[in-house]
């Protein structure tokens, strides 16, 4: 049970998708207009990236190497499907705020990559936990760049007003151009991080210089995978 | 035919696919270092989405649609189309050896660009037929090139300029993107 905690500890905070590695940056850019919809678009990759892993995980036996990569498409892709269609008779407002970022979820580099590097490898307990984790770093990370582009953007938090009646929103926080100014902020403030810990002599390797770092981060957790891979499995030997 | 180009003039630069939609941002961001290789991803991005606009638009209208079951559009479009970039690039390896040494090194990073994908589910959201889907998949897919060539010539001159250390790398690039992207709402008057 301590190891599944740890899966959830190192999801949520050391290596956090958004802050630390730097994933998934398309629904982070496109969908936190405001708090709620940044936790709506979080909890909704988490419960696709937990079912996901778990299924992965229960099929990581029977699925041949070569093919693993279709096969974790196809099992993403229904579980999205699945999503898609309970928030549309569900939650509909959600469905409507989110639009076109829901089906995208399937080509989020962060489900195909936990599927890749962490479900196809370890047993069911551990990829549900590592899939919650994951997920819920990555809720917790929208809601937060979410929370401040609507607190600058509109001057509230969940639609609750927290400025003074005097203060004049910044509406081009909400506006497409503010995602790209908060999320280089975000970027600049992990350069920092990175650079104060080299001082230190930390280890930082895991911090990705931002934005994909140049889709090295993206290709080596598995966000650029061949359709059929014929050389599966032979690098590891 | 006043429709169709209002239909592309709309995706190519009023909701450009990159600065209003945010899709594609990975190789915006990755492949925009210098204006050859950012105009060889432009390219590559135009050919892989004018030939998936086309096979999706003929998929969803002749077997989802008359099946009934076009709740599957997800699974099917994401398998076609990673299937398809393949595909296209094994031909070109074996049939157009100049293409390939062109556009080669990026079709694999192609596949998992989410302008593709995106692309076909706003061709079936908006009931594009396929003719009008073909011309909104290359002229998304053409706002896409303009916006990622533009990106690596501010990205060329930056080179040379003096920027704070914790600024250097990603940070400038998304705020020259920002700043991009409100030139872009500019082009919103147009329609």
């Amino acid at each position: 049970m301590n190891k599944a905690g740890e899966r959830l500890i190192n999801g949520l905070i050391k290596e956090n998708p958004t802050f630390v590695l730097m994933l998934g940056m398309c629904p982070t850019l496109a969908v936190t207009t405001s708090a709620m919809n940044g936790l709506g678009m979080g909890l909704t990759t988490t419960v696709v990236l937990a079912l996901s892993n778990v299924m992965i995980s229960l099929l990581r036996n029977i699925i041949p190497d070569k093919v693993r990569i279709p096969a974790f498409i196809v099992v993403i892709a229904s579980f999205v499907t699945m999503v898609e269609l309970l928030l549309e008779g569900f939650i509909p407002s959600l469905y409507d705020a989110l639009g076109i970022y829901i089906p995208l979820i399937v080509v989020n580099c962060i489900i195909l990559g936990r599927a890749e590097a962490f479900a196809s490898k370890n047993n069911i307990i551990l990829s549900l936990f590592d899939g919650l984790g994951m997920g819920l770093g990555f809720s917790f990370a929208l809601t937060c760049i979410g929370a401040i582009r609507e607190l600058l953007g509109m001057g509230e938090i969940f639609g609750i007003r927290l400025m003074p009646e005097s203060y004049v929103p910044f509406s081009i926080f909400v506006l497409a151009p503010g995602a790209f100014f908060v999320v280089a902020a975000l970027t600049a403030i992990q350069n920092y991080a990175k650079i104060r810990g080299e001082k230190k002599g930390k280890d930082v390797s895991k911090i990705q210089s931002g934005g994909c770092g140049g889709c090295d981060g993206c290709s080596s957790s598995g966000c650029e995978p061949k359709f059929y891979d014929a050389n599966a499995g032979k690098e590891e030997k | 035919m006043g429709d169709l180009l209002l239909i592309a003039i709309g995706s190519a630069l009023v909701s450009n696919v990159v600065l209003s939609q945010f899709l594609g941002l990975c190789p915006f961001l990755g492949v925009s270092k210098k204006v050859e290789t950012a105009a060889g991803m432009g390219a590559a991005v135009i050919f892989v989405i004018t030939l998936a606009s086309a096979v999706t638009g003929v998929i969803y209208k002749f077997i989802l649609v008359r099946f009934d079951i076009t709740y599957l559009q997800t699974i099917v479009f994401i398998l076609v189309i990673a299937a398809l970039v393949q595909f296209v690039e094994m031909f070109l390896k074996k049939f157009m050896v100049g293409l390939y040494e062109a556009l080669g090194v990026y079709l694999p990073l192609i596949t998992t660009n989410c302008a593709v994908l995106g692309v076909a589910i706003n061709n079936v959201k908006y009931g594009y037929d396929i003719l009008t889907g073909i011309v909104n998949g290359f002229a998304t897919a053409l706002g896409f090139a303009i916006a990622i060539i533009i990106l690596a010539g501010i990205r060329e001159k930056m080179e040379y300029n003096d920027i704070p250390e914790v600024f250097k790398g990603m940070p400038i690039v998304l705020i020259t993107a920002g700043l991009m992207a409100i030139a872009f709402c500019g082009f919103s008057g147009l329609l």
